[in-house]
């Protein structure tokens, strides 16, 4: 097995174009072991070595904040990476070198990556990174990640390192009195056996984190000295004042290494980004121009996604149904396995592979908004919203990732610290429509709409939102009352996006859908099949096969909605298992194969124009599919709020597809 | 000495950190990202949202609430 490198760093520090940039196509995305942490694996070659590449959360510091935080410290104390690259933004050098001082106390092998050196120039920030190097006593090396520059360098120092003897002793002076009674918090501690250095342990039970404070809680040794408990009770007085006393240190040290090595201009220069700013953030445009901003968004996967490149994919998977059926039909294939083949799998899968330009599409704007830093901007306007419903603006970029799946959606709420914003974040999160919903949509606006599909789309997401944010202050009011909590953000300059990320950020969530596609909705597609052309000898698709008298059960909830055929009941029930289902179920109960266009004049023929907006109403609230609500289960932990989560959102659906359906037919829609 | 509650200042204004009397948790946050005692930040944005700062090369918002327990020594 090959050394392990781990990637630690500041967010916006260029760490995930580090790590692309030395990892290329080499990459797999887990979990970090029960947390729902990202763990990103990758592996580089150099000069005929190859090292594994660890991706750790990007965090401020090593403490216990988030558990961004506490993966990124037991991984760098227990997970035993041969050397530690800190990535480091060079033009925020001090606030990103006071997490090489934590790197640097708790003894591991670091090197620093000081990144970015060619938007330091820019700023006309200049680096005498050999003196950096001597007063920190551990290798810089310049690097410009998105350009791929110093990566050789990088990998040469690492790899010097891994081989070298750890770092000596490395200790900062935080005064007189705390130093003091850091040594003798050592000399007790020196008594117990533990496998961590003592000097950072010591250090972190000044400042007062759990971690420590839990270790020391099982020494029994110490537990049992009086004159520890005394010494220990005197320490837990003066913790708050100690613990900002440790940081200020941390900052002195920072300085006195950055003066001299750094010359930067006076004033920092006003960039373009402040003239950006000035408009994007601005107290009356900021927001018509996020929302102006996201219509766009929706228009161009619209446009793009599907009039150019779907209805090509779309031609492409019929012409491969017609030559399997007739492969099949060659051969005497018994009837069922033609009919499941072609009527099950290819429709099934044939509808959803229609779609993937437009989740592409999706996938890549979203993608260029987050890598550019306009989406800290979004959730900067939308403070002032959020604030209203009781949240905090940063809520508002899970509800963004939700627009691309809900899974990563809800993942997102554990940026969010206080538990009242994560729960309701995670509640009203379903309400962000999800990309597996577009096809749904898609379907119904080919039918009616198709003069007005980027509006309808946007007003649906839109109606989304809306609810979203009635649902928050409700919750806010009800279930979770308390202080809304602060809010502190980094608003990154704006920059060029690099290609690479946004195209690898894209291509990890089509890969998902379609691993989905493969699995959960075959199964779906192939059970819903079986269900109708049981039992044998009714018509298939008909209303007395299995699935018909199951849907006509249900149906009659619909009908205060428009909507009460068994036909559209099964097609919902389909989308609780998954969204991605629901088009290929409406395939195959309305129109026998689910060829786009066939799909979509039956469509027309049995709706009408009021039941599709109620109909679409209801897919976009209703129950999210199974694999959110056992996210929501894993993330709150209690089957209670996933089951309350699948049943008020259906609740809600359905009183509003029933209100549109209603107050429309009395206004005289049809 | 001119101390001022962060919330009171107005953009363009600039000062030192002097004291943050939020909880133990969000002061050490700040202190973190860098609004130790004694850091010099300049106020970019103080309307209805959360007032923006710079802060050496970087920029933060911060939410009325917090600003509204952070003094800060203004410098003219
Ligand atoms: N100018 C410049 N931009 C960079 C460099 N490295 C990364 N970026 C950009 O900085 C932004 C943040 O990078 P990212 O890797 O997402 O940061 P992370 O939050 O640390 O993972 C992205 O827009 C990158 O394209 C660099 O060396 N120079």
């Amino acid at each position: 097995m090959g050394n392990t490198i781990a990637l630690v760093g500041n967010p916006n520090s260029g760490k995930t174009t580090l790590f692309n940039a030395l990892t290329g196509s080499n990459q797999h995305v887990g979990n970090w072991p029960g947390v729902t942490v990202e763990r990103k694996e990758g592996e580089v070659r150099f000069r005929d070595k190859v090292y594994k590449v660890v991706d750790l959360p990007g965090t401020y510091s090593l403490g216990a904040f988030s558990e961004d935080e506490m993966v990124a410290r037991d991984y760098i104390l227990t997970g035993n990476p041969d050397v530690v690259i800190n990535v480091v933004d060079a033009t925020n050098l001090e606030r990103n070198l006071y997490l090489t001082t934590q790197l640097l106390e708790m003894g591991v092998k670091v090197i620093v990556a000081l990144n970015m050196v060619d938007e330091a120039e820019s700023k006309e920030i200049y680096f005498d990174v050999k003196a950096l190097s001597g007063r920190l006593g551990i290798p810089v090396i310049p690097t410009i990640a998105c350009r791929r520059q110093g990566l050789d360098d990088l990998l040469a120092a690492a790899s010097i390192k891994i081989d070298s003897a750890k770092n000596g002793q490395f200790a900062i002076s935080y005064g007189e009195s705390i130093d003091t009674k850091l040594i003798t918090l050592k000399s007790y501690l020196s008594k117990s056996e533990l496998a961590i250095p003592l000097n950072w342990l010591a250090i972190k039970v000044l400042e007062g984190e759990e971690y420590a404070l839990r270790i020391i809680k099982e020494q029994e040794a110490l537990q049992g000295s009086t004159d520890f408990r005394s010494f220990y009770e005197e320490l837990a007085v003066h913790r708050d004042e100690y613990q900002l006393d440790i940081v200020d240190a941390r900052y002195n040290f920072v300085n006195t290494i950055v003066k001299g090595t750094v010359s930067r201009p006076a004033e920092p220069k006003t960039t373009w980004t402040d003239k950006a700013d000035d408009i994007l953030t601005h107290k009356i445009w900021g927001l018509p121009i996020f929302a102006a901003i996201m219509l766009i968004v929706f228009q161009l996967t619209f446009a793009i996604g599907e009039d150019v490149l779907g209805e090509s994919m779309a031609e492409g998977i019929e012409a491969l149904g017609e030559i399997i059926k007739s492969g099949l039909v060659s051969i005497s294939a018994p009837w069922w396995v033609t009919g499941f083949v072609t009527e099950g799998i290819i429709a099934g899968l044939g509808e959803i592979i229609g779609f993937i330009p437009l989740i592409l599409v999706l996938y890549l704007l979203l993608g260029l908004l987050e890598d550019s830093g306009y989406m800290a901007r979004a959730a900067y306007v939308m403070d002032n919203i959020m604030r209203a419903v009781g949240l905090q603006g940063k809520t508002f970029i899970s509800m963004i990732v939700g627009f691309g799946c809900n899974v990563p959606g809800v993942m997102s709420t554990r940026t969010l610290e206080n538990r009242k914003d994560r729960m309701i974040a995670i509640l009203i999160n379903p309400f962000m429509s999800c990309g597996a919903k577009i096809p749904i949509y898609l379907v119904f606006i080919a039918a009616f709409f198709p003069k007005h599909g980027g509006l309808v789309l946007f007003s649906i997401y839109f109606l989304g939102i809306l609810m979203a944010l009635i649902m928050a202050k409700i919750f806010s009011k009800t279930l979770f009352t308390g202080e809304v909590s602060h809010f502190i953000m980094e608003l990154p300059p704006y920059r060029k996006p690099t290609l690479r990320n946004v195209i690898r950020n894209m291509w990890d969530n089509v890969s998902e859908f379609l691993v989905r596609a493969g699995t959960i909705i075959l199964t779906v597609v192939s059970a819903l099949w079986i269900l109708a052309v049981l039992p044998v000898g009714v018509e298939a698709y008909g209303p007395e096969s299995i699935l018909g008298r199951v849907g006509s059960l249900i149906a009659p909830i619909f009908k205060p909605a428009g909507f009460g055929t068994w036909q559209a009941a099964v097609g919902l029930f389909s989308g609780i298992a998954a969204k991605e289902a629901v088009v290929a179920t409406l395939g195959m109960v309305y129109a026998g194969v689910s060829e786009g266009a066939e799909l979509v004049s039956t469509i027309r023929s049995v709706f009408t124009p009021l039941t599709a907006v109620a109909f679409m109403v209801m897919t976009l609230l209703y129950t999210p599919c199974a694999a959110t609500i056992a996210m929501i289960k894993k993330e709150t932990g209690s089957v209670k709020w996933a089951t309350f989560a699948a049943t008020y959102t259906f609740a809600l659906g359905w009183l509003m597809a029933v209100l549109v359906f209603q107050i429309g037919s009395l206004l005289g829609f049809a | 000495m001119n101390c001022l509650s962060l919330i009171r200042l107005n953009a363009g204004d600039h000062g030192k950190v002097e004291k943050i009397l939020a909880g133990s948790a969000a002061t050490k946050r700040l202190y973190e990202m860098g609004f130790n005692t004694g850091a010099r930040i300049k106020v970019l944005k103080n309307d209805s949202g959360p007032i923006i700062v710079c802060l050496g090369n970087n920029k933060i918002a911060l939410g009325r609430g917090l600003a509204e327990k952070m003094l800060i020594n203004i410098e003219h």
